[in-house]
């Protein structure tokens, strides 16, 4: 009545691991483009601009994932947009990762020394150039431990997206754990999966923060 | 005709209520020396940053190398392409080597091609001696060093006018007298300076003019010798037997 738990199953959760990475990364990608404009509006002149942006990151931190994501899922097919919820749900988590990247990123903007700014200044550069050339490289320093580590949240956080039927690993586990009723196993190789893809990461997050640490002064 | 490099008239200055600038009327000719000197919280940092538009005034008039300065973005450009400050703190940028941090202005600003600004900078470098450093990074050079870079990086614009904010206050004791010989240079290359020091040796080298500031407003204008040995003001009698020691 129940399947063994066999090499094909495990290949089936593989194909789930595909789906979450493929989730992760476009979260990140479109998070990354979205996170960047926020960080740089946020840090901004402009007031109105600055507010807004804080009201995004103020809605979007406020409101759970899960809950977002119903929004996502439900909320495309009711304004009659007729795309695959997968694809949905891919937004709503870059919305997600907007949001935070975009704190996480204007948080290193103002921790660069203020001297930064007024030695560009000095020299003439104008507001864009200090920026690009003189702020937002030492910001990355800064920037990149955190990241990192959001994006291992990231990758955790898109088995929510199981709750509203996206086959990633969590729910191909789910699916296999019911067909087999070897739910220790199955979680167990679902577990191995998210480490062996989350632990690189971290260990990179690590050694970043060693070297970045080391190398200012 | 010597032109007028600034011109200060009844300049104000409030942070929120507290009135830092009180009514200062400064004249500083091209070619001319002047040393800003007073106690701690007198507004001299405040003074030097309001002329090239770091802090914006609220009263009176100022000109720097005959452009208004008037609070407006564009006024405040023109300023800064004609101004170069050194700061205390140096304010190098860390991720830059020494010649890089000269070569962004030059490039950015003036649009000089990579290879004219590498040539600008390292004549400055060398003129500030530290040709055989260009290559390293901030933290890789020494205080004095830094210092030098910084002041490199300064004239590589080419300014009319050199701010500097005690720019030895934050060196080693060791340190302090190659930048005040590199200074003397600059300053005996005819280059107008306005410096805040309270090197008084230096101040009696190389200036024209000192100008003792207190509570905000200018007290007491004098040549050095005369500042130094017949200061008018008590304020002035006492801040030097403080500094002197
Ligand atoms: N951004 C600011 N906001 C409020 N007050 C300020 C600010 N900057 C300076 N002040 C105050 O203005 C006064 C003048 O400061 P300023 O830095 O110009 O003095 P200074 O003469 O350069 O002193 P020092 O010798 O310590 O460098 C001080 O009382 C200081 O506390
Ligand atoms: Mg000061």
């Amino acid at each position: 009545m129940f399947q063994p738990y066999t090499w094909n199953h495990v290949f089936f959760m593989l194909g789930g691991l595909g789906t979450t990475i493929w989730l992760a990364a476009i979260a990140l990608v479109g998070g990354s483009i979205a996170g960047s404009i926020l960080a740089l509006v946020r840090v901004a002149h402009n007031p109105l601009l600055r507010n807004a942006a804080r009201l995004y990151i103020f809605v979007v931190q406020g409101t759970p994932l899960l809950v977002t994501l119903f929004i996502a899922y439900f909320g495309a097919r009711w304004i009659g947009i007729d795309v695959a919820p997968v694809v949905a749900i891919a937004v709503a988590f870059s919305f997600y990762a907007a949001a935070f990247l975009g704190e996480i990123w204007r948080g290193a903007i103002e921790s660069v020394p203020h001297g930064q700014r007024e030695g560009s200044h000095a020299l003439g550069l104008s507001y864009a150039d200090a920026m690009r050339f003189i702020i937002v490289p030492q910001a990355i320093r800064i920037a990149t431990p955190p990241t990192v580590g959001f994006f291992v949240q990231l990758i955790k956080n898109t088995s929510l997206a199981s709750v509203v039927g996206i086959v990633e690993l969590t729910r191909t586990s789910q699916i296999v754990s019911n067909a087999t009723f070897k739910p220790l196993d199955v979680y167990l190789t679902a577990a191995t999966f998210y480490f062996v893809v989350c632990f690189p990461l971290t260990l990179l997050s690590r050694y970043l923060e060693r070297r970045l640490g080391t190398q200012t002064k | 005709m010597t032109e007028m490099m600034i011109e200060a008239a009844g300049l104000n200055k409030y942070f929120s209520d507290f009135h830092v600038l009180r009514n200062i009327d400064l004249q500083v000719k091209s070619g001319e020396r002047v040393v800003l000197c007073g106690p701690s919280g007198s507004g001299k940092s405040t003074l030097i940053r309001c002329l090239n538009g770091l802090e914006l005034h609220q009263g009176g008039k100022l000109a720097v190398c005959g452009i208004a300065l008037t609070n407006t973005r564009r006024s405040i450009d023109l300023v800064r392409r004609r101004t170069g400050m050194v700061f205390q703190n140096f304010n190098l940028f860390p991720h830059m080597t020494a010649v890089e941090n000269c070569m962004i202005a030059p490039m950015r600003v003036r649009g000089l091609t990579r290879e004219e600004a590498r040539a600008v900078a390292e004549t400055y470098l060398r003129r500030v001696h530290v040709e055989d450093q260009i290559n390293k990074y901030p933290a890789q050079l020494s205080g004095g060093q830094q210092q030098r870079v910084a002041i490199a990086r300064a004239l590589a614009m080419s300014p009319d006018v050199m701010l500097f904010d005690e720019p030895t206050s934050a060196l080693d004791p060791e340190m302090v007298g190659e930048v005040l010989d590199t200074m003397t240079e600059i300053a005996s290359e005819g280059t107008t300076m306005i410096c805040v020091t309270h090197e008084m040796g230096f101040a009696r080298k190389i200036a024209d003019r000192v100008v003792f500031m207190d509570a905000g407003a200018i007290v007491e204008t004098a040549p050095p010798e005369e500042f130094f040995t017949q200061s008018r003001t008590p304020r002035a009698r006492e801040f030097l037997s403080w500094v002197m020691h």
